[in-house]
């Protein structure tokens, strides 16, 4: 029962996709400008990771090994297109926000790097918690990521002013910079940073 | 049963990918109806809102009813042509000799006054930009404009989308006293308060700027001579 908690825990901390394996960096710069975007895009990779872990998990004894990445990548490119459709019917505005970068979930390394290295070996039901916990962990980051630019660079939390205006009067200004992916990446490293000095497990000499 | 050899190789590789194309067809012929829905209404809601008739996507039905008492298409002489307004494509339009063009019309009925909305379309920085222009019965006069576009900057170049930027257009003329058609200028660096064909570049957003600029007069050049004809 430990094990199968830490496949919840750890990618959350210790083995977390984005700020240990530095995996998926993409998208966690590109969409976290806003918090909704951040959630929306966080829930479809949960799905899709999820889904395409359960399943790889479910043919791993059938799969060729030669064709097994070809495997994987129709897979998560299926379940994506579901996930893009299904946006574009029910959540119209979202998925214009989203727009490219549904698709690019199909790239998104941390998926890829699940189903290769644990729905391959595993049964689907420890396969099923893996690929939750690690797209819980990206999601975590991404949230987080989003939650500052949003906050510094328009001075909003999901679209609503949180920044009073007398603050603004006194000469406060939202940072332009905050906007721009680069932004992303300093605060991805940031957090990286305060982890690192946080979690003795990860400290190096 | 051999899983590594060539032959089982091949098979699993084909059957996999029947499975997923017939799923996937499935899936995007059932959804379809319901994303052109949307499509359509968003479509309604951007020429509404051009009006200044603020209301939601599924608002926009009704509301479209009620205030576009007719549609009609034109070519660039200016004459009334078949067609059905509000199915032109205008990126395929745009690809046309502008004599071959179909150029919709809209015409609204607000407070009693009428309106005519004609839609813009063409190039940002990084992919389409597009928008309604509602001009009041002089066909010269902005009454209200609304742009939206694929893939600008965010905060930049896709600060056009937003009403500070587009509300500065409303009362701006593109015809000068001389009749000619000057369309509307963005002034980079901010406009002259008293021109009545300027209004204020983003800060940032230059190029998307100058693309709109572009993309509204190439847009009204087709419709200059029926503008001149029906305002004498």
């Amino acid at each position: 029962m430990a094990k199968l908690k830490n496949l919840l825990t750890d990618p959350m901390n210790l083995n977390n996709p984005i700020t240990i394996q530095v995996l998926g960096i993409c998208s966690a710069l590109a969409i976290t400008v806003k918090l909704e975007p951040a959630v929306v895009m966080s829930i479809s990779v949960l799905f899709v990771m999820a889904m395409a872990n359960v399943i790889i998990s479910l043919l791993r004894n059938t799969i060729p090994t030669r064709i097994r990445i070809i495997v994987q990548l129709v897979v998560i490119a299926f379940l994506v297109i579901i996930v893009d459709q299904v946006l574009k019917a029910f959540l119209y505005d979202v998925s214009k926000q989203l727009s490219v970068f549904v698709g690019l979930i199909i790239t998104n390394c941390i998926i890829m790097g699940r189903l290769e290295a644990f729905a391959l070996g595993n049964k689907p039901f420890p396969a099923f918690l893996d690929g939750l916990g690690n797209s819980a962990g990206y999601g975590v980051i991404l949230i987080a990521v989003a939650f500052i630019r949003e906050l510094l660079g328009f001075g909003t939390i999901w679209g609503f002013k949180v920044i009073p205006q007398p603050v603004y009067d006194f000469g406060y200004s939202d940072n332009g910079l905050m906007i721009l992916p680069p932004m992303a990446l300093i605060v991805v490293g940031v957090i990286i940073w305060i982890q690192r000095s946080k979690t003795k497990e990860l400290i190096e000499n | 049963m051999n899983v590594q050899s060539n032959s089982y190789t091949f098979i699993y590789a084909s059957v996999m990918v029947l499975i997923v194309a017939a799923t996937l067809a499935f899936t995007a012929t059932q959804l379809q109806p319901i994303q052109q829905a949307n499509i359509e209404k968003e479509k309604k809601q951007n020429i509404l809102t051009s009006v200044g008739i603020e209301c939601s996507r599924d608002e926009a039905v009704d509301k479209y009813k009620e205030y576009i008492t007719s549609t009609y298409v034109i070519n660039s002489k200016g004459e009334a042509i078949d067609g059905e307004a509000f199915n032109i494509k205008l990126a395929e339009e745009n690809r046309k000799e502008i004599e071959e063009r179909q150029l919709p019309i809209y015409k609204c009925n607000k407070d009693g006054k009428n309106f005519y909305i004609i839609p813009v379309r063409g190039k940002g920085l990084w992919g389409p930009i597009w928008g309604y222009i509602a001009l009041e019965g002089d066909y010269s006069t902005i009454f209200g404009i609304v742009f939206d576009h694929k893939a600008e900057t965010p905060g930049l170049g896709a600060e056009i989308a937003t009403g500070w930027f587009q509300a500065p257009f409303k009362g701006k003329k593109i015809f000068d006293e001389a009749g000619k058609l000057v369309s509307i200028v963005i002034a980079k660096g901010g406009a002259d308060p008293n021109s009545l064909h300027e209004v204020d570049a983003i800060s940032g957003g230059t190029i998307t700027c100058k693309k709109l600029e572009k993309t509204l007069f190439e847009s009204l050049i087709p419709y200059e001579s029926y503008f001149k004809k029906n305002n004498k």
